[in-house]
């Protein structure tokens, strides 16, 4: 039993971090349509930046809002050099992109950084928290930072006219230029907020996988499985789908498939979601005449 | 009066198909125009063309500046509203959160709230409605609604893209009742593509019509309601 709820609450840590991802997939998602396959690389490469930050002696909470703001300023700029130039092209070529983005930050962070395994610094205490022994205060914490940044995130769309602009622009981007909302730059700060969460899940997930270029591939493709549980066009659908996702993984990996086949499970989970429901358990399907 | 909007040779595209062959028109301040005209004519592609939707050739002057070319959210800016042809509503946002998106661009608050309040005394029926989610409003509300979003901007020239398609007799009468009510006390410039054509001729001071992307025949609403060659073609009288 007492392993049972540890394996529970280490999952919603992880799962937390997959929600996140997930979470920054369907805000690309609403906005253009896509998958962003490259999601997970920026969030390694945010790590990176965190990480060179406290090397360089900068306290963690500093170096972390600090690494928030680099990536939604990437994300920005991304968005305006990268993919403003290629608008309406084929979803084809829009992969190609994302791939492209994807390669090329891995090899970057690989030729900067090398492919050496490093810590990363969890910024709670290494000793379990309130005298007990089922969860670390990193597992913790990260599930604190995750619902803090889901609450900042939905507070933001909820109530913001900023937010209601990029709601609407997602939507209905004719009738929203109609409106005067500038689009394009709605969508760059799509990528922006999308980078920065991602950052926050790279930071949250680094200290337990350990920061190489490689560290999100599996996060990543958790993340996918997460974000088509819950439906890709959903935010809430996803959130639930990424702490879903974490206690499945742990608590089949625990007493079931064992720890080497637990990336396989993404797979399972994605295949299984994509056969028997494709637009998830919160999604809509569209219905299209013909 | 003043004028506020004057184009002069406009041509317009979609794609590698000319669909205006150089029109001259103006619109004075406060006036209503309407456009008329038989489908595939180039009414809605006029309007497109007036916000930057598509291609364009030739002059587009709003109060004293040259607008063509720009792009929509930027002629929006500059005090043009459409009501464009579907209605554009944001059907994930309830009624409210359109409003408030129509206003995006202007400042405070409390003109704001007070502008929603004033659209739900236009159309009660979108104040009881408010919370609701705009994707279940009937097509006569979401034509409301797209009315009243588009008077949010606080727009010195309003375009309407068939206000009446799709909707009852009555409920096009009322809203042809508020458009007049609009036009008299904020002073808001119309222009008006319609298929009733009967109707909007009631409501306008002036009227042109097109037929294949050049205009046939202009005047004042009234004489070009008594030509017998428009009541034939177009008021089925």
């Amino acid at each position: 039993m007492d392993t049972f709820l540890a394996q529970c609450l280490s999952g919603l840590a992880t799962g937390g971090v997959y929600a996140s991802l997930a979470l920054a997939l369907v805000m690309i998602h609403q906005a253009t349509r896509l998958v962003n396959f490259a999601q997970g690389e920026l969030a390694m490469f945010s790590t990176y930046i965190a990480w060179s930050l406290i090397q360089a002696g900068v306290p963690y909470w500093p170096a972390f809002a600090l690494t928030l703001a680099l990536s939604f300023a990437a994300g920005l700029l991304i968005e305006r050099v990268v993919l403003r130039p290629v608008r309406g092209a084929p979803a084809l070529s829009m992969v190609v992109i994302f791939i492209g983005l994807l390669v090329i930050l891995n090899s970057v962070a690989g030729w900067i950084y090398s492919y050496t395994v490093r810590p990363f610094p969890s910024p709670f205490p290494p000793e379990p928290p309130f005298g007990q022994h089922y969860v670390s205060s990193h597992d913790l914490g990260a599930i604190g930072v995750t619902i803090a940044v889901l609450l900042l995130v939905y507070a933001f769309f909820r109530f913001t006219t900023l937010g209601l602009a990029m709601r609407a622009a997602a939507q209905n981007p004719e009738s929203a230029r109609l409106a005067g909302i500038r689009v394009g730059w709605m969508r760059a700060l799509g990528w922006g907020l999308a980078t920065a969460i991602g950052a926050v899940a790279g930071m949250m997930v680094a200290p337990i996988v350990f920061l190489d270029p490689n560290m999100m591939s599996g996060v990543l493709l958790y993340a996918f499985a997460a974000a088509l549980i819950g439906g890709i066009d959903n935010p809430f659908g996803a959130v639930f789908g990424g702490f879903f996702v974490g206690v499945l993984e742990n608590l089949l990996g625990a007493y079931a498939i064992g720890q080497e086949l637990k990336l396989t499970l993404a797979l399972v989970v994605i295949i299984a979601v994509l056969v028997v429901k494709p637009a998830g358990l919160f999604g809509r399907t569209l219905v299209k005449r013909v | 009066m003043d004028e506020l909007l004057r184009v002069e040779g406009l041509q317009a595209w979609y794609g590698a198909t000319q669909v205006l062959h150089g029109i001259d028109f103006a619109v004075a301040a406060g006036s209503v125009t309407a456009l008329l005209g038989a489908n595939g004519a180039g009414k809605t592609t006029t309007l497109r063309a007036l916000c930057g939707m598509v291609t364009t050739r030739g002059a587009i002057v709003f109060d004293g500046e040259r607008i063509g070319g720009r792009a929509p959210e930027e002629v929006a800016r500059r005090g043009v509203a459409h009501v464009p042809d579907g209605r554009g509503t944001f059907l994930d946002l309830t009624t409210e959160e359109n409003l408030r998106v129509g206003g995006f661009t202007r400042g405070g608050r409390r003109a704001l709230a007070a502008d929603i309040e004033r659209m739900y005394g236009y159309f009660p029926r979108l104040g009881e409605r408010r919370a609701q989610q705009a994707g279940t409003l009937s097509g006569g509300e979401q034509q409301m609604l797209a009315i009243a979003r588009a008077l949010m901007l606080r727009p010195r020239l309003l375009l309407l893209d068939e206000p009446s398609f799709g909707l009852a007799p009555k409920v096009v009468a009322g809203i042809f009742e508020i458009l007049r009510e609009i036009n008299r006390e904020a002073g808001v410039a119309m222009l008006l593509v319609e298929q009733n054509a009967a109707m909007a001729l009631d409501l306008a001071d002036h009227a042109f019509l097109l037929e294949t992307g050049r205009i046939a025949m202009r005047g004042e609403a009234r004489a070009l309601r008594d030509d017998a060659a428009v009541r034939r073609a177009y008021l089925g009288y």
